[in-house]
């Protein structure tokens, strides 16, 4: 068969696309008819800036959501005579579809199929990560920039000292094979994952204490449910074998989470020291409510407009480490479709064959526009108030 | 201020310290140990052969007790077996009678590398000189033109130019050095794609590419063909972040009371931008180039290592890949002194900038 050209590639990727596609319609439709009854997430759809970003950041979202409809051929599997072929050239008549849209690489593996999978590796780790360095960051923050003093000293030193801390010879030294006989990412691991059941037990515990009953209740469900994930996901040892994550990506998820959450720290414990005296802490305290009471219920939801913000754009950048941990090989593993590692593999013969590389650089860098859109959107929209 | 400066000077020693020791106790884990004598000896060294390998090459001390070792404040180890007197401080070059009994860095020895088997002081200082053009380039694109972005587009909030530039910003913001390099390597710089076919069929460059898709002659000589791509790549990232931040000064400055009373004096828009705003409105962009730095050095690495060009960064990924420990240690410490000098910089230089702060 003849190779096609751009024209017939884009239209049939744009076919390949057509779950994202409907998906996109009817977030768009449905948001923009309830967007007055929707809050922030509503306003967002006031501007262009927003919802372009909003746009890019929801196709790559249901991309992965829909990767299994979208790829036209295996990821991982080679094809006979499909090394580095430009895009849009034939494939053996017995393959799953009849071109490889954008091309093989030096492996004859379909470029577009594994930008598709990439995206869902990506999507998986990259927004949790942000989360838990939140989570870290926000129960470390708080505390700090409430009570300031000793803690705040000894805490912001310790920020200061990951940040100080060159990235890429941090990951060098955390996600090399070598280390994980050691133990040290299950202990990072330890330490960082139970920052979540700490802050959701401090949340409630705070509010209900009062109300032994629903205290109880939440509490115990936040307990079993944490304390099950944190087992298998830490230590691997979820006596159902539900929560599990492999060595590899406990590795790269613990460092990224390292790297990223004294920056968060540094936010809240900015905030937190602008806020403490407003005048709903002192009416606060005056009513003899707890700290931890003051910091999770009224200084907290008073601080979201700038740390959404910050989530957005934290997870472009953790986007972007992820993609720095590939290009220095050192991604989730070498067969990984993620977007890095496929640019490290397709540096090589860059001048020569630049599609597998240039394909998963472009899809990258539009994620990242796009959080970066949506992040400018949520902050003008927030101002407005 | 002295006291301050004093204050200061002490938290970046005890952070160096403390860096320092974590980079030491990760590299000298077990595993890696292990690695590295079966790299410096033999493959199929037996795990006694490692043990002994180990010994006699000073790895079996106590952590603790090498690390001081390092620094030089404990007398550097020694070994004797069948008559033979190796050392920390005892080398091919240094015989037993003449070493000293501390060598660390305290004496100024960096120690020696074990990728490139030679003195840490010798490459790290080639090394950093070649990162210190490529840092000198980056700044005198990145700087003016970060500025003038911001300035331009900060001036008229929300006018037609603002938009256009502000979408650039946040796009090279969107687009960290790994994509922008691949992506300038494909345009300028490849033999089948991009424009450096077309350029060449017609005869109006000479190679088959336009600029150099590496950067490696460019230790010895520094041609706009073959430094521009690894500039450009840096400055880009570096760039977005500094012009927003610029503009987000500029357009608070522009709302100021005294512009207002300046434009309704009747001074011109031009006079009122050069002459008032421009002034206080470089105050915050300095503090935010400043602490540039530290992500500049990110970059480096990532650029140094696609365009093959043996400075810092590339120096730092092959003795990170290689557990090269002294030659990892001594650029742990040199990226720490760079990033806590230019905060040092940024917080005295903001101070001086705005004399409505004080510091005490």
């Amino acid at each position: 068969m003849e190779p096609i050209g751009w024209g017939g590639i884009f239209a049939r990727m744009i076919i390949q696309f057509w779950p994202v596609w409907a998906a996109l319609i009817i977030t768009y439709a449905v948001s923009i008819h309830y967007r007055r009854r929707l809050g922030l997430y509503g306003k967002l759809f006031d501007s262009t800036v927003g919802m372009i970003g909003f746009g890019i950041v929801m196709f790559w979202v249901y991309t992965a959501f829909f990767a299994d409809i979208i790829i036209t051929h295996d990821p991982l599997g080679q094809l006979s005579g499909m090394k580095n072929k430009s895009p849009g050239t034939a494939a053996p008549d017995d393959a799953t579809y009849a071109y490889y849209l954008l091309g093989g690489d030096n492996l004859a593996r379909d470029v577009f199929s594994r930008m598709v999978m990439g995206a869902r590796r990506v999507l998986a780790i990259a927004p949790a990560a942000t989360a838990f360095a939140f989570m870290v960051g926000i129960t470390l923050g708080l505390p700090a920039g409430y009570f300031a003093g000793k803690l705040d000293t000894a805490l912001s030193f310790l920020a200061n000292l990951v940040l100080a801390f060159p990235v890429i010879l941090l990951f060098y030294l955390l996600v090399t094979p070598e280390i994980r006989d050691t133990g040290i990412p299950i202990v990072l691991a330890a330490v960082l994952f139970i920052f979540p059941v700490i802050f959701l037990v401090t949340l409630f515990q705070s509010r209900y204490f009062t109300n032994p009953t629903r205290r109880n209740l939440y509490v115990g469900i936040t307990l079993v449910i944490g304390l099950w994930a944190y087992s298998g996901l830490a230590f691997n040892a979820d006596p159902l074998g539900i929560w599990s994550m492999e060595p590899n990506l406990l590795n790269v998820f613990v460092a990224v989470v390292f790297v990223n959450a004294p920056t968060v720290f540094r936010i809240v414990r900015g905030i937190v020291l602008d806020l403490r005296s407003r005048d709903y802490v002192a009416a606060g305290q005056t009513r003899g409510e707890g700290a931890w009471y003051i910091m999770l219920w009224e200084i907290l939801p008073n601080a979201r407009g700038p740390l959404i913000v910050d989530f957005c754009l934290r997870i472009g950048y953790t986007t972007i480490l992820l993609g720095t941990l590939g290009f220095f090989g050192l991604g989730v593993s070498p067969e990984s479709p993620d977007w890095g590692s496929t640019i490290n593999d397709g540096r090589r013969l860059l001048s020569i064959f630049p599609h597998p590389a240039v394909v998963p650089a472009i899809a990258l860098m539009s994620l990242v526009l796009g959080l970066n859109l949506l992040a400018d959107g949520l902050r003008e929209e927030s101002m407005k108030d | 201020m002295l006291m301050f400066l004093l204050r200061r000077f002490g938290i970046m020693l005890l952070t160096a310290l403390c860096l320092t020791f974590i980079v030491f106790f990760l590299t000298n884990l077990t595993p890696n140990l292990e690695k590295l004598a079966r790299s410096e000896g033999s493959v199929r060294m037996t795990d006694d052969q490692v043990d002994s390998w180990l010994a006699t090459n000073g790895y079996a001390q106590p952590l603790i007790l090498r690390y001081g070792e390092w620094l030089g404040v404990i007398p550097g180890w020694t070994f004797e077996e069948e008559g033979k007197i190796s050392g920390r401080c005892i080398s091919a070059n240094v015989p037993v009678a003449d070493a000293a009994s501390f060598c660390g860095i305290l004496q100024g020895d960096w120690g020696t590398s074990t990728v490139f088997k030679r003195p840490v002081s010798e490459i790290l200082g080639r090394a950093l000189g070649a990162t210190g053009w490529l840092m000198l380039w980056v700044m005198i694109i990145m700087v003016p033109s970060a500025l003038a972005l911001g300035v331009l587009a900060g001036m008229r909030e929300g006018s037609r130019t603002d938009r256009v530039l502000s979408a650039v910003a946040i796009a090279t913001t969107a687009t960290p050095e790994y994509v922008s390099g691949v992506i300038l390597i494909v345009v300028f710089a490849s033999a089948t794609v991009g424009i450096s076919p077309l350029l060449a069929s017609l005869g109006l460059i000479e190679g088959r590419t336009l600029f150099q898709g590496t950067a490696t002659s460019a230790m010895e000589n520094i041609t706009f063909w073959n430094f521009a791509l690894p500039v450009i790549t840096i400055a880009l990232y570096g760039m977005g972040y500094i012009a927003r931040m610029t503009r987000a000064s500029m357009t608070e400055v522009m709302t100021a009371q005294y512009i207002r009373t300046a434009r309704l004096k009747g001074v011109g828009f031009r006079a009122v931008v050069v002459r008032h705003a421009l002034r206080n409105a470089l105050i915050a962009p300095f503090t935010v180039i400043m602490l540039q730095f530290p992500w500049l050095l990110n970059g480096v690495v990532i650029v140094e290592t696609l365009f093959n060009y043996k400075g810092f960064g590339w120096t730092l990924v092959q003795g990170a890949g290689n557990n090269d420990i002294e030659l990892l240690l001594s650029c742990s410490v040199v990226a720490v002194i760079v990033v806590l000098f230019t905060q040092l910089i940024s917080d005295i230089g903001y101070a001086f900038l705005n004399p409505r702060i004080r510091i005490s």
